[in-house]
């Protein structure tokens, strides 16, 4: 059968995959960014998942205004780097697990999680970025190590679904996966955050002792950091903070104990705090 | 309007169904501009490129004259925005020294220094505003 073995909470600033494009990432800058995901590298390295179950949001990007789901499950063969504005990024096309996939929008549904199939769908940095730090610099014309389930969710559009609501999604997720029967290695994706505000007059907004004390609650107390509340999101962690709710489908997915194994965190990265966490589910 | 329980947060707009319904043309042009041939076809003329989305006045003058949070006060959403700016050679960070009004290079300094601290910076009050 198919398992979780870990998860991985990680930022997924755009700044960072310029970063990586452009080769600049020994810049005093871009620096100790980096440096934090050194270890996680050698870490996916040793683990080599079979597959990667990415939780992201796409930046009005591959979704407009026209139709915007809540959590839309990328079902199709692959996913093409998106033209965000500036060029879609020189990385590989994302590989999906098409058969696990629809087994979990199966599941899913079956289990009253009535999400979105997208079988046409292209991919903006909000994904690319978390699979560019984890795996390092990986050629266009090469493939990404491990074959990607990109879970897109709403958190452009107020309201994102709450916390808890993507804490039980997580756990279905993992019912979903576990119920799966080729023998495969999967590690849970859940990115964006940490606190950053984008817009408006108060952007630039950081909130590093809010950040790292989520960062405790991933390891320690995932149910209390699934009661937060979208006013508690906006308000100490910025606009765009409210992202940090798809952690909590990475954590819902995860045994209620597992082991940190690697934490970093750094301010700023463009406009935003970039936090990192892998937790694996103990034995 | 009832008052939203983060109407109090200052600084902020908060992007709610009643915005994205305010600012639908807005931003399904906005995003028009991901591609490069409608960059082009805009970039060589605004005016009648914008006629094809059928948005209030003063969100098409707000277009047309760049107003960054003006845009954000008429329902436009910093995502959408951002294309524009994108096209116009201005980034995140570039966007958001213009919208907080310190200018780019005291807010790439801020953010250097750790970004504006959430102190004093929860509730309107503290900024003076009701
Ligand atoms: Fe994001």
């Amino acid at each position: 059968m198919a398992k979780i073995i870990a998860g991985v909470g990680c930022s997924h600033v755009p700044a960072i995959g310029v970063a990586m494009d452009t080769g600049i990432t020994n810049e005093e800058y871009w620096k100790p960014v980096f440096e934090g995901f050194k270890k996680s590298r050698e870490w996916m390295k040793k683990q080599n998942p079979d597959v990667i179950f990415l939780v992201y949001n796409d930046h009005c990007t591959a979704f407009d205004a026209r139709c915007i789901p809540t959590f839309a499950l990328g079902c199709g063969a692959e996913f093409q780097p998106a033209d965000e504005g500036w060029g879609p990024r020189p990385v590989p096309a994302v590989k999906n697990h098409q058969k696990m996939a629809s087994h979990i929008a199966q599941s899913l549904v079956l289990n009253e999680f009535d999400i979105t199939i997208m079988n046409e769908m292209e991919v903006d940095h909000g994904l690319t970025v978390p699979l560019s730090v984890m795996f390092g610099d990986i050629k266009q014309n090469d493939e990404w190590p491990s074959l990607v389930i990109p879970l897109c969710v709403n958190v452009v559009q107020y309201p994102a679904p709450t916390g808890n609501r993507c804490y039980n999604l997580g756990k279905a997720i993992r019912r979903a996966i576990e119920s799966y029967e080729e023998d495969l290695n999967v590690i849970i994706f859940g990115t964006g955050g940490m606190s950053h505000q984008l817009q408006y007059k108060r952007a630039g907004l950081i909130n590093s002792d809010w950040d790292k004390r989520f960062l405790d609650l991933m390891t320690e107390d995932p149910v209390g950091a699934s009661q937060i509340t979208h006013l508690e999101y906006l308000r100490e962690t910025g606009s765009e903070g409210i992202e940090m709710v798809m952690w909590l489908i990475m954590r819902g997915a995860l045994n209620e104990n597992v082991t940190e194994v690697h934490r970093h965190y750094h301010v700023p990265a463009s406009n935003t705090a970039v936090g990192h966490i892998i937790l694996e589910n103990n034995a | 309007m009832t008052e939203k329980e983060y109407d109090k947060i200052p600084g902020t707009i908060v992007f709610d169904a009643d915005k994205s319904r305010e600012g639908y043309h807005l931003n399904q042009f906005c995003i028009s501009l991901r591609l490069q041939e409608n960059r082009d076809a805009f970039n060589q003329n605004e005016e009648a490129y914008l006629d094809a989305y059928p948005m209030s006045k003063e969100q098409r003058e707000a277009v047309l004259t760049r107003e960054w949070n003006l845009l954000l006060e008429l329902g436009g959403n910093i995502y959408y925005t951002s294309k524009l700016a994108a096209n116009d050679g201005i980034n995140f960070q570039n966007l958001a020294g213009r919208m907080t009004g310190m200018g780019v290079d005291s807010y790439r300094e801020m953010m250097l220094k750790g970004g504006r601290s959430i102190e004093g910076n929860r509730d309107k009050s503290e900024w003076g505003e009701d």
